[in-house]
């Protein structure tokens, strides 16, 4: 037993999970620094190892305890709170990250915009100074679970004079002001997981920024590199996510079985194990920092091998994979790619190879950023924003 | 729960620097390829230094028997190295496949085999998987006669260990002075490692082990053998693509490097994603057969992940280099056709996810 499975099962002496109510275990398991134990004390963690992580959240669920829904909060967990770590102030990290994480406070990232997708740095969405406030206004788009959210993550044009990458600031936004806007946008699945969201005069206090203002573009990349990392990188037991659902299927149901399917199915299970393990690893090396580019690799493979999973699924269901569960229009409150039915599985894996940078761009980033070959000739780069083509 | 630890250790780094400064001193790629037209197809100077002066021959024996008491993790660092160099020296043959073989018994070969003062080589196809039947090609009646085709690193070898099998005793395997055994090299598709087919008229033997405890002997060198292959297969992709990259950013055409158009940078970012893949798993199964645990899975998924990846590294190298990747003056034909060796070296990648699958519980 490690230090940290000796501090988990003193805790959960002293906090029975049967009879403590949800939040109220959640809210002392934070302040006993067994939440993200990689992050720094007095903030959810310890900062141990970030490799020991998996082994406390099985000690929990082991011992039936409640835990924080990550699938309701991804982009809180994964991607809000290790910048607000990384960027934000001391009130703005002990503001922030106990609700965060308690599932209290649920994230969104404004982001993307109509104009600015790939090229995230192209943004038009204008924050003005006034007084102590900004006042923001424009479009943004494709913003998953804005209709759960509390907060959000948003990157904003501060100076339209300077070349694109200059000119950005970065804030926390409380989705309840007025002047914000949430309109959902229907997926190739028939639910509407994202959403249109429009900024009309909204007022943000100075206090919400994160980050120096025009620093923008440095905080959004931190968010991205997380990013990327916790889609690609999620700790897993063997057969965990995609490949365990189909494995089921494969062991439960025999008259599907053909030699040819054995054979693809193999080799998936073989390229899902070896991302597993290059996820374990990735995460050993990290607990010396933050993920870097490396991470990316993550993130695309994680896209083709759920894709090339999800793909074979229906196939093997034969007859069966010509019917869809539910079309019906509706707003979820969380995000599971495993989750509903093979229709489902196979569409919503789709999005895994554009969500969060498309495999394009992170292939663009692996090879400039991690083997160094040259970049493409950039005609944006020495230009004032306002002066771009669009 | 095991919490395998797959990064490189600080001793395991020391050790990857040492073997690496001594390949890139004694090695380099001129003197590789003039090595593969000489009379002398073996380096068995730099394998001296690399066996006996470096100790890398006795990294998986225990002191107690005269090695370095080190493991399957350190041997893989070594084993990356020289995929990096294609080093023309029996490394595999003996520091890995016969030592392996005569670990569990415990015999008294494995001392000289430790300090580099003997090379031996096990007398098996080098296309034999884990899990395969126990060869029978060789009969063991008071002396040894039969032949076995492909044997890696044989023409190095002072010593044979041989598993034959004997009508009163069964499977065993038995130690040959290689004076006493026809050696002819067959011209091999891998420049820099030599196989050759291994003849017995009534040679005199002697039992090493016998009976079952010689079928799992000859069974875990080749489990140690494959899992520790995938790292060879992950150092001979890294050289593959790193060397693809530098070349990539100098050459130019169109007034511009080459590695600047985008359709060449992503097939190199898919490789530098296949590489991370086969080095977890690489560094699983050395983990795993250090450790002593999930040894059958690791080393098939590690072959099923690695092997194609090192072939994919080079084939793509070749194509991206153009012209120049054609020539027989680039080394990169050497690590081409170690990688299209390798992918067949104890189990294809298809062997072995048949024999995942079934260690898995996926039936067919
Ligand atoms: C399911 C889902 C959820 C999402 N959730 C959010 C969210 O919560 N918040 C948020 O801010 N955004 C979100 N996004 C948006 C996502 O980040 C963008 O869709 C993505 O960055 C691509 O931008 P785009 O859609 O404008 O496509 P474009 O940038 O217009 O790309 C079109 C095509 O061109 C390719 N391309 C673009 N540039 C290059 C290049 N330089 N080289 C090669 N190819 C290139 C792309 O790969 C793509 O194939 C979500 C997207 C999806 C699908």
């Amino acid at each position: 037993m490690t230090a940290l499975q000796d501090q988990v099962a003193e805790f959960l002496a002293a906090h029975d999970p049967k009879t403590l109510p949800r939040l109220d275990f959640l809210r002392a398991r934070f302040d006993a620094g067994l939440a993200w134990v990689y992050f720094p004390p007095g903030l959810g963690g310890q900062a141990a190892p970030r490799a020991e992580q998996a082994g406390v959240d099985a000690a929990f669920a082991e011992a039936g305890a409640p835990d924080n829904q990550p699938g309701r909060n991804t982009i809180g967990l994964g991607m809000a709170g290790p910048t607000i770590l990384a960027f934000g102030t001391d009130e703005q990290r002990k503001r922030h990250l106990r609700p965060l994480w308690t599932g209290e406070e649920v994230w969104c990232q404004l982001f993307s915009e109509p104009g600015a997708g790939s090229d995230l740095a192209a943004l038009a969405t204008r924050a003005v100074r006034d007084g102590d406030d900004w006042v923001v206004t424009g479009q943004k788009v494709w913003t998953s679970g804005a209709h759960n959210a509390q907060w959000a993550i948003l990157v904003t044009r501060t100076d339209p004079d300077v070349p694109k990458h200059q000119g950005m600031t970065y804030f926390l936004c409380d989705m309840t002001a007025p002047g914000i806007e949430v309109r959902p946008l229907r997926q190739i699945t028939g639910e509407a997981e994202f959403n249109e969201v429009f900024l009309t005069e909204v007022r943000i206090p100075d206090a919400h920024r994160l980050g120096a203002v025009g620093e923008g573009w440095k905080v959004a990349q931190t968010t991205l590199m997380n990013e990327r990392v916790s889609i690609g990188a999620v700790a897993q037991p063997r057969e965990g996510g995609m490949l365990g659902v189909l494995t089921k299927t494969w062991r439960e149901r025999p008259e599907l079985r053909t030699p040819q399917l054995r054979d693809r199915l193999v080799q998936l299970w073989v390229e899902a194990e070896s991302l597993r393990l290059a996820g374990d690893r990735l995460r050993q090396q990290l607990t010396a920092g933050a993920p870097g580019p490396e991470g990316s690799a993550m993130k695309v493979a994680f896209a083709e091998l759920n894709q090339k999973l999800s793909g074979l699924e229906i196939e093997l269901l034969g007859e069966e994979g010509l019917r869809y569960d539910d079309w019906t229009l509706r707003r979820p409150e969380s995000v599971d790619f495993t989750g509903r039915e093979a229709g489902y599985r196979y569409l919503r894996a789709k999005g895994n190879s554009i969500e969060g940078g498309t495999s394009e761009v992170l292939r663009n980033i692996i090879s400039e950023r991690v083997l160094g070959l040259p970049s493409e000739p950039r005609v944006d780069k020495d230009v004032a924003w306002k002066d771009l083509p669009r | 729960m095991n919490s395998p630890d797959l990064l490189y250790s600080d001793v395991e780094e020391d050790l990857r620097a040492s073997v690496r400064a001594l390949l890139t001193d004694r090695a380099d790629a001129a003197a590789v390829l003039a090595r593969t037209e000489s009379t002398e197809p073996y380096d068995l100077g730099l394998w001296r230094t690399l066996a006996a002066d470096l100790g890398a021959a006795g990294l998986m024996v225990p002191e107690s028997l005269g090695g370095h008491g080190a493991s399957a993790r350190e041997t893989a660092v070594v084993l990356e190295e020289l995929g990096r160099s294609v080093a023309p020296v029996p490394f595999l043959g003996s520091a890995v496949l016969a030592t392996a073989a005569l670990l569990p018994t415990g015999d008294e070969l494995l001392s000289p085999l430790a300090s580099g003062e003997l090379t031996a080589a096990l007398a098996v196809p080098l296309t034999t998987a884990p899990g395969s039947p126990f060869p029978a090609t060789v009969r063991a009646d008071g002396t040894l006669t039969g032949q076995v085709r492909t044997v890696a690193d044989a023409s190095a070898a002072a010593t044979f260990v041989v598993p034959a099998v004997s009508t009163s005793d069964g499977p065993g395997l038995y130690a040959v002075d290689s004076s006493a055994a026809t050696v002819t090299e067959v011209v091999p598709l891998d420049l820099t490692r030599r196989i050759a087919d291994v003849t017995f008229s009534g040679a005199t033997a002697r039992p090493i082990v016998l009976g079952p405890a010689a079928e799992s002997a000859l069974d875990s060198a080749l489990s140690t053998a494959a899992g520790l292959l995938a790292s060879e297969q992950t150092g001979l992709a890294e050289w593959a693509l790193t060397e693809t990259v530098t070349y990539l950013k100098g050459r130019y055409q169109f007034g511009r490097p080459v590695g600047g158009f985008q359709s060449l940078k992503h097939r190199l970012a898919n490789l530098y994603t296949e590489l991370v893949n086969a080095r977890a798993t690489a560094r699983y199964a050395a983990d795993a057969l250090a450790g002593g645990y999930d040894v059958p899975i690791a080393v098939a998924v590690a072959q099923a992940r690695a092997a194609p990846v090192a072939v994919h590294a080079t084939e793509e190298a070749v194509q991206l280099h153009g012209g120049i990747g054609m020539t027989w003056e680039h080394p990169l034909h050497l690590y081409l056709k170690r990688a299209k060796s390798d992918e067949l070296a104890f189990g294809t990648p298809g062997r072995h996810r048949t024999r995942l699958a079934e260690l898995v519980d996926l039936p067919g």
